[in-house]
């Protein structure tokens, strides 16, 4: 008892404790108070919850590149892509139709790990001639990657699907689950089970154990000798190199193991939807997933998970339902002419809302940098280090030649 | 003399790994080039030229978004984003301006045009360039000691912004950009054209970039931009308004821009809100290719990109384009990381 105690006594002030208790618990009563508080028509909602998870699992993967190594990434959402090709191709009929002629239904949980190896693959065949680069040339080489991948995945035919990319991917399967009222049915067990689109909660809780095994691996590695010297890479190279630091095998490890997550992330991407598409992976995905990292707190594992949460929330939930519940309100108000287009250019209040989405979120980015420029859930390790200003030892070399 | 000596001493790389790295290179380069000659070859003469001129004057297009990106970056370090949507705020704007100034597609043409084109340049070079000191004043300069990452993301912020109000201005639509340029085709020998419209955009473009690069040499502003890009400290201590000069940048960068998204409109005949953020993309490619904060170097840059765009459009397929431009831009930092003319800076 007196452990307990003590062990709370020493972290009620601590918060990224605060943030982890609280988000576990969240996690944990999230579907089954949705479901209480929609009568039971929350599983919509439940999946949405699953699908920002995978949004979480990337911020967390990018917050080893970008904030504990401080190797900024603008091409993350290509390793995403792999991961999800990657499951593509060896869960689903896809390989059959390919020059290979023979399809591969690998196991979920296998796959799994090979989309999460593949991308790391990736990730190190690109990082071992772009790491010695400095800077924000390594952003601009990961920025390229990440446009080219996607539209390698369009244009590559039928290794790919080319443009409607692959469907019908294989589903995660288990020997048994357990059915309860979260999913309007008594407790049960269910043999043989499928995860389907009819009983997300199973999704919803695959990602809540795989965001759990992730941050405890990060969060190992951060407290390891490799995230010292991440650390130590991120505040000075010439210093670390100098105190035998290999800084670009740490580097490099640092960029792998970024992209390991990302793919990870992709694989379950891939199961859920059934189905992948080189759309869904452009650079929006890659500036949202950083935007989670810089906004929540770069460096900081729930900082990261934090700024998962609330810009999911924004672009996921906020956004898309503004519009119906803009003319929701105009209806109620008795100003129904609102809600229709005239031919003077006014297109309905909905369409103007759903049109000024892109204005919401930029004020919402600016504003939150401003306010908060080094995130909501700041490092407390970072805080102390930058309280000085940024020497100049870390700019890039700057030139303005005519 | 001994500027060029360092740099010259620079540019070789004497290792014996990195000399063969920069021979695989090279073997590449000579692959890819031999392979576009002998289709050029097949082609024809009218049809190269044709894309060529077409290429020359995407390559302007993008030369001039790039000089604001390279600019931003050579004095504060950041990828401005936004920079791409203010080039579409500049088509837009003069779209909207156009009835103002007179132009009426079908009601206008010929020498008539040039005053009130003119007018709508200088217009909507201003409005651009207040828009972006705006967006640096609010956006970039609080967050100036702040994380590095701080600014990068209202960067994004602000495009996401400029490319939501032009949403909601116009809708998610192709506008129609009215036609003034002639079609015309001018003969330049042995029976082969090229296109008048590519030409004036041409040469538009190049009377600009001249303009700007005597303005960063010759003048005092152009000096303080120089000095305080190479050391902002330094160039406070010499007296210099670092804010003001910052926000010139951005003000002479967007002007660009702006002059840019008219030029665009006026050679496409069409522009959508989101055209920027892409366009951009290619536009920030062609300003490293060059060397990124190189004033010359991404006019270079943006040039190389728009006929290795077109010509990679015209002789190849069209849907791995931008495969190609985006792997060269590895290719080159890879290579070659200062980019075509810049300068290896040693690391302080």
């Amino acid at each position: 008892m007196t452990t307990v105690r003590n062990f709370v006594r020493s972290n009620v002030r601590n918060p990224n404790a605060i943030a982890y208790f609280l988000m576990a618990v969240g996690a944990l009563f999230f579907p089954a108070v949705v479901q209480f508080a929609t009568g039971g028509s929350g599983d919509y909602l439940v999946g949405l919850a699953a699908d920002g998870g995978i949004y979480m699992l990337m911020a967390i993967g990018l917050n080893v590149v970008v904030g504990f190594a401080g190797l900024l990434d603008l091409g993350y959402a290509a390793f995403f892509a792999i991961g999800s090709y990657t499951y593509a191709l060896v869960a689903s009929n896809h390989l059959g139709v390919t020059p290979i002629g023979h399809s591969l239904h690998v196991p979920f949980w296998i796959a799994l790990f090979i989309g999460m190896f593949v991308a790391a693959t990736a990730g190190a065949l690109l990082g071992a001639p772009t790491l010695r680069l400095r800077g924000d040339y390594l952003a601009i080489v990961t920025l390229g990657f990440g446009e080219i991948v996607p539209r390698v995945f369009r244009n590559a035919g039928i290794w790919t699907g080319g443009v409607p990319g692959i469907s019908a991917l294989d589903v995660p399967t288990l020997p048994g689950w357990v059915q309860g009222p979260w999913i309007g049915q008594d407790f049960g067990w269910v043999p043989d089970f499928r995860f389907t689109s009819a009983n997300l909660t199973a999704y919803y809780m695959l990602m809540i154990i795989l965001i759990a095994f992730v941050v405890i691996l990060v969060h190992n590695l951060y407290n390891s000798r490799l995230g010292r010297a991440w650390m130590a890479v991120r505040e000075d190279e010439t210093a670390a190199a100098a105190s035998g630091v290999n800084t670009v095998s740490v580097k490099l490890l640092a960029f792998s193991i970024g992209a390991a997550t990302s793919g990870f992330a992709g694989a379950f991407y891939g199961a859920k939807l059934s189905y992948v598409s080189s759309e869904n992976f452009g650079f929006i995905v890659s500036v949202t997933v950083l935007a989670m990292v810089v906004l929540g707190g770069m460096g900081n594992i729930p900082g990261a998970m934090l700024g998962a949460i609330v810009l999911y929330f924004i672009l996921f939930w906020l956004l898309p339902n503004a519009p119906g519940q803009m003319q929701g309100l105009a209806s109620s108000l008795g100003l129904d002419w609102l809600n229709q287009s005239n031919p003077n250019g006014w297109p309905g209040i909905g369409e103007v809302v759903s049109r000024s989405k892109y204005v919401i979120f930029g004020l919402i980015l600016v504003g939150i940098m401003l306010l908060r420029p080094q995130g909501l859930l700041p490092s407390q390790i970072r805080k102390q280090e930058l309280t000085h200003e940024e020497p100049e030892a870390l700019a890039a070399p700057r030139q303005l030649q005519a | 003399m001994a500027a060029m000596v360092q740099r010259l001493r620079a540019s070789v790389i004497t290792t014996p790994t990195a000399s063969l790295i920069n021979l695989v290179g090279l073997a590449i380069v000579a692959v890819a080039l031999v392979a576009t000659a002998q289709r050029v070859y097949q082609g024809g003469a009218t049809y190269f030229f044709q894309t060529l001129g077409f290429g020359l004057a995407q390559g302007a297009i993008f030369a001039l978004v790039a000089l604001g990106y390279t600019m931003v970056y050579g004095i504060i370090e950041l990828i401005n984003f936004a920079h791409g949507d203010v080039f579409t705020l500049g088509a837009f704007v003069s779209l909207a301006l156009m009835p103002v100034f007179g132009l009426n597609e079908g009601r206008i043409s010929g020498a008539a045009l040039i005053l009130p084109l003119l007018g709508l340049f200088v217009v909507t070079m201003l409005i651009c360039a207040l828009v972006n000191v705006g967006i640096e004043r609010v956006a970039y300069r609080p967050l100036r000691h702040a994380p590095r990452l701080a600014p990068l993301i209202t960067a994004i912020g602000m495009s996401a912004l400029l490319e939501g109000v032009m949403n909601v201005w116009r809708g998610p639509f192709n506008l129609h950009y009215p036609d003034f340029l002639p079609s015309t085709q001018i003969p330049i020998g042995g029976g082969v054209t090229i296109a008048a419209k590519a030409v004036m955009v041409i040469v538009v473009a190049v009377v600009l970039m001249v303009s700007l690069t005597l303005f960063v040499n010759r003048s005092k502003l152009g000096k303080a931009m120089r000095a305080t890009a190479q050391d902002r400290d330094a160039a406070q201590l010499m007296g210099i308004d670092i804010n003001r000069t910052i926000s010139a940048t951005f003000f002479i960068g967007a002007a660009l821009a702006g002059a840019a998204g008219i030029i665009y409109g006026l050679y496409y005949n069409s522009v959508q809100a989101f055209d920027g953020f892409q366009y951009g993309l290619y536009a920030f490619t062609a300003a490293v290719f060059g060397g990124i904060g190189n004033i010359p170097g991404a006019a270079l840059g943006g040039i190389l990109i728009g006929v290795i765009y077109s010509i990679s459009d015209g002789y190849f397929t069209v849907s791995w384009t931008q495969v190609l431009v985006f792997a060269i831009l590895i290719f080159v930092l890879v290579f070659r990381p200062t980019g075509l003319l810049g300068m290896r800076v040693p690391e302080k």
